[in-house]
């Protein structure tokens, strides 16, 4: 048995390779339950009504969207120009921190001004944040995986002190969180009583234009260039480390932006529990979405899926949470095989 | 002969990819001792069908017998194991290895106790000793020239004690004298009962060397035949099915100075280097691979920053050059390494051809995409590029195809200065005549044309004055009348010193 490359990958076989990334990773998840003792064909359908069997059901998905959408951008476009961005996590708390900055009095605006005042900051912040890594890249060739992902540890630690220290919130009874953010930077709720709020239209709007930007502009160009071949990108005459500093800036003000997004759209404070690793997740819904800004928002509508899902079939069936961590990872794996299999044949002899 | 002399037999090899047959019932044998050239255009079948031999690719239908035995067919393993070896003609070697590393890849154990070097030195030494392939056993294989590389490469598959020897059009990168050793060695192998296939376009070379010669058309054998028994002029029929014409140079008067060199320094690789073209003016740089070829065409592309010496590009001085700036003062740059400098080979034809004239096609940084797209149709009918769509994938295109996609873009906003750096390298006579033509349709225009080359009869045919490089000096120039390629030789491999050239004042009287 061997690999051959392939003359060419039908849009048929692109489409695919999802697809059987996410059934792959259900069949994995169904072995786990059985092997935990539940029956897998309910667990299936429990997984699917607990995501998506009620007005409830189907707004706390959306909500679980919403981030993911956000990270799974930032993750695309980096990767795209071979920048690999794992520090969406910190970034969403660096984007977090800056509209906690902004929203909570250091100025007074009305809502429709306020809202893309603590989005620009919380973009702003992030992009910074990535900054740093892209700047070791360009001039000193620093690997940036080391330097993204040790970056979250260090925001962790530095909202750590914020919400033990000097931005505690008299009020908050002695939690370890920030002051909350005034009303007026608040998003709508979608659906009354739920926590689905307007941010899922934001992720929305800004998925079509990543996608837009990569397609249509010399931007987006420059970026698809220099991740698919410096060398050539070079000898043409695309500026690179330009290229890979503002890839950068999009990609950690993305993530900056699930960060406010959470904030004002779910939790209205700053604590530490304010992502659940959306950031890491992120990496996933790129991967499952083959780079592609509109792929990501079905990807992170999947991934959300399976969280909440089992979630609720854990919780009815008596069996560990994990199922849903173990699903997201095998569908990465059996994504990023039947990505090869794009690309590649398998011979028989 | 009987059939036991018979080493190599190919009994109906039939293999396509989608649509296209690249090999339609191929049959021939090599028998010991045999050189046997095997002669086609590129895309005829002759990648493919080596593929085949050595296991990389399976073929549809037929069969490969080594030693009269049938080969299992997709096993490089088997293939080794039944003692063929492949030298590529793109070298297969991990640059950040030692020779001696790159030579021992894949044939250790990995659960070995010893490494093995020390006898695997040994071996490696009395190879190179007995065939004439002197390399550094210590050095990395990046700092290797081209033709340093090939002698890793040969050595490799000797180390595996192959007794059938495929080697890929070995002599585009030597010089004559190189040729002539690498000659030698070939018939010493062959006088020891080694069997060779010889994939060459160079048909002197192919009458020179072998014994019999098979050529392919379009997946098809159309020839098979002794070599003593027929003409250059049949093979070439044989091959392309017509004859080519190269369009012939024209004397022309030389107008301004358009690049210049003025004692033009770099930190390691160029020392003292001084040149200048003229418009309507072809210069050939000739050498060796590795003497400064590469430091050179940077400079020109904008790669690397002179550290002494003065570069101007139309009289103006150009301190640190950039590929922008290069491209915005007219200079066409068609790079050596035509898959890694050349092709982002995951985007698509139309793309790649706009990747040096993008910026035009995008006002307020937004892509005007039909235009893109409707340029790209444009150049690929008039530079005969032939793909499947532009929307295809550039990595798709075969070589020959590639390098029309790259003269597409750098020739069509009529640049005053074209760099070509070893444009024809690998290509067959069709597409080295395409190549050949539009440089001399270029010089026509008024362009000033930077021609480096290994190949003395391109540089000589193709050139109004050559320099000759040689560890990282240039030699004054000469019109290819007054020269003779020995004497070129001569220079090429340091027999003739070669001093601190002072020539850019030096002016030739021109036939007008």
């Amino acid at each position: 048995m061997r690999l051959e490359p392939r003359e060419h990958s039908s849009i048929f076989l692109n489409l695919g390779a999802p697809v059987f990334a996410v059934l792959a990773g259900l069949a994995v998840c169904s072995i786990m339950v059985w092997l935990a003792g539940a029956p897998a064909g309910k667990a299936l359908v429990l997984i699917f009504r607990g995501a998506l069997g009620s007005k409830f059901a189907i707004s706390e998905t959306l909500t679980r969207t919403t981030p993911l959408i956000f990270c799974g951008l930032a993750a695309a476009v980096a990767f795209r120009a071979k920048l690999w961005n794992i520090g969406a996590e910190g970034q969403l708390y660096m984007g977090a921190v800056a509209a906690t900055l902004v929203g909570t009095g250091l100025v007074d605006f009305p809502g429709y001004l306020l809202i893309p005042l603590v989005f620009a900051a919380g973009a702003l912040a992030g992009g910074i944040l990535l900054l740093g890594p892209a700047l070791l890249k360009t001039k000193l060739k620093v690997d940036e995986v080391v330097t993204t992902l040790l970056l979250n540890f260090i925001v962790l630690l530095f909202v750590n002190w914020l919400v033990f220290g000097p931005w505690k919130d008299p009020m908050a009874l002695g939690w370890p969180q920030a002051r909350p953010i005034l009303d007026a930077a608040i998003l709508g709720k979608l659906i009354p009583r739920t926590r689905l709020h307007s941010g899922l239209l934001i992720s929305l709007a800004i998925a079509v234009i990543v996608w837009a930007f990569m397609r249509f502009t010399r931007w987006g160009l420059e970026t698809r260039a220099v991740g698919a071949n410096v060398r050539a990108a070079r000898f043409s005459g695309i500026p690179v480390n330009r290229t890979i500093v503002r890839t950068a800036l999009i990609s950690g003000g993305l993530a900056g932006m699930a960060g406010v997004c959470e904030l004002t759209g779910v939790r209205d404070y700053l604590t530490l529990d304010l992502s659940p690793g959306f950031g890491y997740t992120g990496i996933v819904v790129a991967m499952l979405a083959g780079l592609h800004p509109l792929g990501v928002i079905l990807a992170s509508f999947f991934i959300s899926v399976i969280y909440i899902g089992a979630d609720s079939m854990t919780r009815q069936l008596g069996i560990t949470r994990y199922i849903a961590d173990v699903n997201t990872a095998v569908c990465l794996l059996t994504m990023l095989t039947t990505m090869l299999l794009t690309r590649y044949r398998i011979r028989l002899k | 002969m009987n059939n036991s002399d018979i080493v190599l037999r190919l009994k109906d090899i039939t293999r396509s990819f989608g649509s296209l047959v690249a090999n339609d019932r191929v049959s021939f044998d090599l028998r010991r001792g045999e050189i046997l050239a095997l002669l086609g255009e590129n895309g005829a079948g002759k990648t493919t069908l080596m593929n085949i031999i050595f296991g990389h690719y399976v073929a549809d239908q037929g069969e490969v017998e080594v030693f009269n035995r049938v080969l299992p067919p997709g096993s490089p393993k088997a293939a080794i194991a039944a003692g063929i070896g492949m030298v590529h003609q793109h070298f297969t070697l991990a640059g950040n290895l030692s020779v001696l590393e790159n030579i021992l890849i894949g044939t250790r154990s990995l659960i070995s106790p010893q490494s093995g070097e020390k006898a695997a030195r040994k071996k490696i030494m009395e190879l190179s000793e007995k065939y004439g392939l002197q390399v550094d056993t210590a050095a990395l294989v990046r700092d290797l020239s081209i033709g340093e590389k090939q002698r890793v490469e040969i050595l490799k598959v000797l180390y595996r004690d192959a007794r059938i020897l495929i080697l890929d059009e070995p002599t585009a990168v030597l010089t004559p004298h190189e040729i002539g050793n690498l000659f030698n060695t070939l018939r010493r192998f062959v006088s020891q009962g080694l069997a060779i296939i010889f994939i060459s376009h160079k048909m002197n070379e192919i009458m020179e060397i072998s014994d019999s010669v098979v050529v392919l058309r379009q997946g098809k054998v159309t020839s098979r035949v002794r070599t003593a028994g027929t003409t250059i002029h049949e093979l070439a029929k044989a091959m392309v099915g017509s004859v080519i014409t190269i369009r012939e140079r024209e004397p022309l008067k030389p107008g301004e100075r358009v690049l210049e060199f003025r004692n033009l320094s770099l930190k390691k690789g160029l020392e003292d280097v001084s040149l200048s073209v003229r418009s309507h003016e072809i210069l050939g740089i000739a050498g060796v691979s590795g003497n400064g070829q590469v430091e050179l065409a940077d400079v020109i592309s904008g790669l690397l920053k002179p550290v002494r010496g003065v570069f101007l590009v139309h009289g103006k001085p150009v301190p640190a050059p950039s590929p922008i700036e290069m491209l915005s003062k007219g200079v066409g740059r068609i790079p050596e390494d035509r898959i890694q400098d050349g092709l982002i080979g995951d985007m698509s034809v139309w793309e790649n051809l706009g990747l040096e004239n993008y910026r035009d096609y995008s006002p307020f940084g937004l892509l005007r995409l039909k235009a893109l797209r409707d340029n790209g149709r444009k150049l690929v009918k008039e530079f005969d590029v032939r793909c499947q769509s532009i929307f295809q994938p550039a990595r798709l295109l075969s070589g020959g195809n590639i390098q029309k996609l790259i003269l597409a873009r750098v020739l069509s906003p009529h640049p005053g200065i074209i760099l070509a750096n070893q444009p024809c390298w690998g290509l067959d006579i069709a597409a080295a005549a395409f190549v050949g033509n539009r440089l001399l349709q270029a010089r026509e225009r008024g362009a000033g044309v930077i021609l480096i080359s290994e190949d003395l009869e391109e540089v000589m045919g193709l050139s109004d004055r050559i320099q000759v490089i040689f560890e990282g000096r240039l030699s004054d120039s000469m019109r290819p009348e007054e020269v003779t390629p020995e004497e070129l030789g001569l220079l090429m491999t340091g027999h003739v010193n070669i001093t601190a050239n002072h020539n850019f004042d030096r002016e030739f009287e021109y036939a007008s």
